[in-house]
């Protein structure tokens, strides 16, 4: 019987080994794996980013252009909302019980225990409705959430539109800080001023238990920051006028822009075709956006800052403004309207002067206008002539913020295009090309690419006679606030101010005598000063083209309006541009003549009307 | 000479000691496993698991006063009737009972008192064995008493596996521990840890693929060693075919035998990484709880795992995840070594028996506590398949307590009075 007594010992030494085994495992996962400290804070403790309120938007005069509007979606967790009495709860949101055993479906396809949307974007009426009947259905609640509303449908492409942010730029360091599922600027200002409308976000660390309902702040709340909302943007525009110049944009496609010349705020920013804002907002974004993006007249298309098109005859000021600062023609100069050089656009009397010029759009004077200016015979090759010519005419029409970027406060401006010696260097060969090759720059055709807002900030010049601020469209980040600093600089260009007079005369004959007698102002005492442009174009009819400032004296207002295939810049852009500048300065149509011709402008009579 | 016997001098404090310990522990970490910080109730409301178990403490000592105040030769004599009386009792329920999650093993005395009969059949089963153990001798390879013995020893767990209670049937198993002491060959606690070693290798390795190792090795023994090994050549050709036999049946018998659930808690101690959502969450979620506690833990009360409903059963079978998350690894050590000094202390004292019913009573005692004790950590970690069984003196619930105070207490009983047996 002895020899079993030693049994107890190997009994003993089985205890102790489990015992051993299971401390050693215990203290691998508890002390040297640490992955169960990660796994345990991603299943308790939920990481809420509180957002903030993103700034609001409003016009120059406080209406509001952008809000954020509260939606309420109804929410349903399908582990917890099995005991309902499902008829009266279908009654209760009006729907079928096909309907709702499909949604069910769907949020159990997505997660048994997780909450999903059941309903979305209820309306307020709805919301109050189901608000207090809820307490009868465990696993359905309200979430409410805001999106960007639009009081008014003006200013889509100013504005822009938020999206969820995009697996590339969420690998983007620049993004830093943002999360999936994140939403944020992605056209217009919303994306360039994100930084200032985003705010500040804050974060809230709370735990909840297996099915993901809160139990109370961790730590109570010693790592929670709070959300700090976004700044305001008080933009530049002019709601009333906006509104209006997008009335008169209708059906047609073009742009309109309107500067405040003493300041470069823009007063009013049209790109036509336009859409509504409020289609780029809330769940339906995805599908309106790919309709839009796939609409043959493009007007997702920001034409004032990404079109560029030759200028047409307005450019002639611009030829005429180098030729005056070179000392290449005086305003007193005439030359031949020579039919030989360059067709002219209809017979009128002998240009004796730049005015005269300018009143009639010469196109001979003004081809030779341009060859004074790049002929000057420093050279005794033509060729090599010709390049000193035109380069340094491209200096000069730069400073003009032609085929440069100007810097307004928006996403995606376009340069343009001036040439100079390379850019035909590399077309024709160095020896391949003298005057007569480049001709057709000097009436603002050919080798040339302006954008509507290019047009209107030179209005915005000739009105000032000799300087712009770089356009703008925020007046003021936050309620007091200023504009960014870099749109209270003077940017004066390379011609002399005392050049300009003569040119400014010119235009007011345009618009008294000229070219542009529609356009003119008489009725309400204020003198315009303008320049019609009719820009040939291979596919179709011509582009319309207008710019002018007023008053004369004291211009409040520059503008630019291009009117695709509409005609000469006389039966549309000049008529249409006038009009902006008369609601603008007197805030409403006066003659019977005129709200005529605010009809037919509106309705786009003149597409009936012949070459 | 019975009148002037001290019972007190001769109890085992340091036994209650323990015992007395490991209650008071579990029932805090009972306390924080149902903890709600948002709505703090005391421990003592008797509307949560804690507050019970209090109550069920507080009879447990009743139990053990009457145990202390019952006439100890009863557990000798009595044995073999409280045997058949709760054999009697499994049956009933088994019949009677109305299943309570899949279960036909819950007498319904009230609405929240329910009394679980397979938990008693422990000691009972205890009891039996040892008297049984008294009257013959193992060693003598009497085919008829070793046949009668198993009888004793299998008859309540068959019953409970009827009674779907699988995990409690296991249990049962623990009794060879003590059959081992008073003489059990060897060889079948060997034959069972092979079985159990090749069990698990056919899960891990493609059922072909181990009867080949299995002939290679076994082939390549017999060719190295032939000369000296073929004597017993019918013996290891038997080997190999029971080896074969069971590789080649394994399969089957998880596919067809066990029922899904458990099929699914044997994958999941394999590869606890299959379905973590489904199958997977109670092994997944515990060790997560027990992992997050680190060296030190998280403080009383300050486990989120187990407050917050992660971990599954947290106050009764889960109990130790809040050991492990709110206490560390230190919590677990102490946990661990207070189960090794109960065991071994009641070695000791079942060593110290004069006669072979008191000796062989504690041994069932001791592998009773050890089977708990071996499945529940084990699950929690990982080492063990999931079965639900209580970790003795530590876990919620009424029947539990109850009957591992009695299956303790009766061998302090039988202890105190050690010196009045004239042992054999």
């Amino acid at each position: 019987m002895k020899y079993l007594e030693g049994r107890k010992y190997v009994i003993q030494a089985i205890f102790l080994a489990i015992g051993a085994v299971y401390l050693i495992k215990l203290f691998y996962i508890q002390v040297l794996d640490d992955s169960y400290k990660t796994a345990a804070e991603s299943n308790a403790l939920r990481r809420v980013v509180q957002y903030p309120f993103r700034g609001l938007i409003y016009d120059r005069h406080g209406k509001l252009l952008v809000e954020n509007t509260p939606v309420y979606d109804l929410m349903v967790v399908p582990k917890e909302a099995k005991a309902i009495d499902t008829l009266k709860f279908c009654q209760l949101v009006g729907i079928t019980l096909p309907e709702y055993r499909e949604k069910i479906t769907t949020a159990k396809q997505y997660s048994y225990v997780r909450p999903s949307p059941f309903l979305q974007r209820l309306t307020n009426v709805e919301f109050a409705a189901i608000q207090d009947n809820l307490v009868d259905f465990p696993g359905f609640y309200i979430n409410a959430r805001t999106v960007r509303g639009y009081p008014h449908k003006s200013l889509a492409h100013g504005l822009g539109y938020i999206g969820e942010i995009s697996p590339r730029q969420l690998e983007d360091t620049a993004y830093h800080g943002y999360r999936q599922g994140d939403y944020l600027g992605i056209s217009g200002l919303e994306r360039e001023y994100e930084q200032y409308l985003m705010g500040k976000r804050g974060v809230k660390y709370t735990m909840v238990n297996v099915r993901g309902i809160e139990k109370g702040s961790f730590k109570n709340g010693a790592y929670d920051t709070l959300s700090e909302a976004g700044q305001n943007l008080i933009t530049t525009i002019d709601l009333k006028l906006q509104e209006y110049a997008e009335k008169l944009m209708e059906g047609k496609t073009g742009s309109i822009v309107a500067i405040e010349p003493k300041t470069g705020e823009i007063l009013s920013l049209v790109s036509a075709p336009y859409y509504d804002p409020s289609l780029l907002t809330g769940k339906e974004l995805g599908n309106n956006y790919m309709q839009l993006l796939r609409d043959p007249v493009k007007p997702l298309f920001n034409r004032p800052l990404m079109a560029t098109y030759p200028p047409g005859s307005i450019f002639k000021l611009a030829q005429a403004l180098i030729a005056l600062q070179e000392g290449t023609i005086s305003a007193d100069t005439g030359f031949p309207c020579n039919w030989s050089l360059v067709k002219c656009s209809h017979r009128h009397p002998y240009p004796a002067n730049l005015g005269i010029a300018i009143e009639q759009s010469c196109n001979p004077y003004f081809y030779q206008v341009f060859r004074s200016v790049v002929n000057r015979g420093r050279s005794s090759n033509v060729y090599k002539d010709v390049k000193l010519g035109l380069d340094d005419w491209n200096q000069h029409i730069k400073t003009f913020g032609f085929a440069t970027k100007l810097g307004i406060d928006l996403p995606n401006e376009k340069r343009g295009l001036m040439p100079n010696s390379q850019f035909y260097d590399k077309i024709y060969g160095s020896k391949g090309w003298k005057f007569p090759t480049i001709y057709s720059v000097s009436i603002g055709q050919g080798e040339t690419g302006v954008t509507p807002l290019q047009m209107a900030n030179f209005a915005a010049i000739l009105a000032n006679r000799g300087y712009y601020y770089t356009p703008h469209i925020v007046r003021s980040v936050g309620e007091n606030g200023k504009p960014l600093p870099e749109y209270s600089v003077k940017r004066y260009t390379s011609v002399d101010p005392r050049h300009f007079p003569p040119v400014v005369e010119g235009m007011q004959r345009v618009v008294e005598s000229g070219t542009a007698r529609y356009a003119s102002l008489n009725h309400i005492g204020v003198v315009i000063c303008g320049k019609t442009g009719t820009v040939q174009n291979p596919h179709g009819k011509d582009h319309s083209v207008f710019i002018a400032f007023a008053p004369k004296d004291d211009p409040k207002i520059a503008i630019a309006v291009y009117v695709e295939n509409a005609g000469s810049g006389a039966i549309a852009a000049a008529p249409m541009a006038s009009l902006v500048v008369e609601k603008y300065l007197t805030d409403t149509i006066k003659t019977a003549s005129r709200k005529r011709w605010e009809h037919d402008m509106m309705t786009g009579s003149f597409y009936k009307w012949g070459d | 000479m019975r009148t002037s016997y001290n019972i007190s001098q001769n109890i085992d404090w340091v036994t209650i000691g323990l015992y007395a310990l490991m209650v008071i522990l579990g029932w805090m970490n009972i306390y924080a496993a149902v903890y709600n910080p948002e709505n703090v109730t005391s421990i003592f409301d008797f509307s949560l698991n804690s507050g019970k178990q209090l109550a069920w403490i507080g009879t447990s000592g009743v139990i053990i006063i009457m145990l202390f105040a019952i006439d100890y030769k009863a557990y000798d004599s009595l044995a073999y009737g409280i045997y058949w009386f709760v054999i009697l009792v499994l049956l009933g329920t088994l019949v009677l009972a109305s299943p309570i999650k899949g279960s036909r093993s819950w007498l319904v005395i009230t609405e929240s008192v329910r009394l679980q009969p397979a938990e008693f059949a422990k000691f009972a089963t205890a009891l039996a064995v040892s008297k049984f153990m008294s009257s013959i001798n193992l060693r003598q390879q009497n085919w008829k008493d070793q046949a009668k013995l198993a009888g004793l020893a299998l008859l309540p767990p068959s019953i409970i596996i009827l009674q779907n209670e699988t995990g409690s049937a296991l249990v049962f198993a623990a009794f060879t521990l003590a059959f081992f002491r008073e003489g059990m060959s060897p060889l079948i606690l060997i034959i069972g840890a092979v079985a159990v070693f090749v069990f698990v290798l056919t899960l891990l390795i493609p059922q072909w693929y181990l009867a080949g190792i299995v002939t290679l090795l076994m082939g390549g023994y017999l060719w190295m060693n032939f000369h000296r090994v073929k004597r017993y050549l019918p013996t290891f050709v038997g080997i190999w075919v029971a080896v074969l036999a069971m590789v080649f049946s394994v399969t089957y018998f998880i596919d067809n035998v066990l029922q899904e659930h458990q099929q699914n808690r044997i994958k999941v101690l394999v590869d606890p990484e299959i379905d973590p959502l489904g199958v997977g969450w109670n092994v997944t979620q515990s060790k997560i709880a027990i992992g997050s506690g680190g060296f030190f833990g998280k403080g009383f009360l300050e486990g989120t795992q187990t407050k917050f409903d992660f971990v599954p059963e947290q106050s009764t079978d889960f109990i130790f995840c809040t050991v492990g998350e709110e206490h560390g690894w230190i919590g677990s050590l102490i946990i661990i070594a207070l189960f090794m000094a109960l065991l071994t202390r009641i070695i000791f004292v079942a060593e110290r028996q004069r006669s072979v019913f008191g000796r062989t009573y504690g041994y069932c005692v001791a592998s009773i506590i050890f089977f708990h004790f071996l499945v529940n950590v084990g699950m929690t970690i990982g080492l063990a398949p999931v079965v639900g069984i209580p970790l003795p003196f530590f876990s919620y619930g009424g029947s539990s307590l109850w009957s591992f105070t009695i299956l303790l207490f009766i061998l302090l009983a039988i202890d105190a009075h050690r010196k009045l047996d004239l042992g054999r």
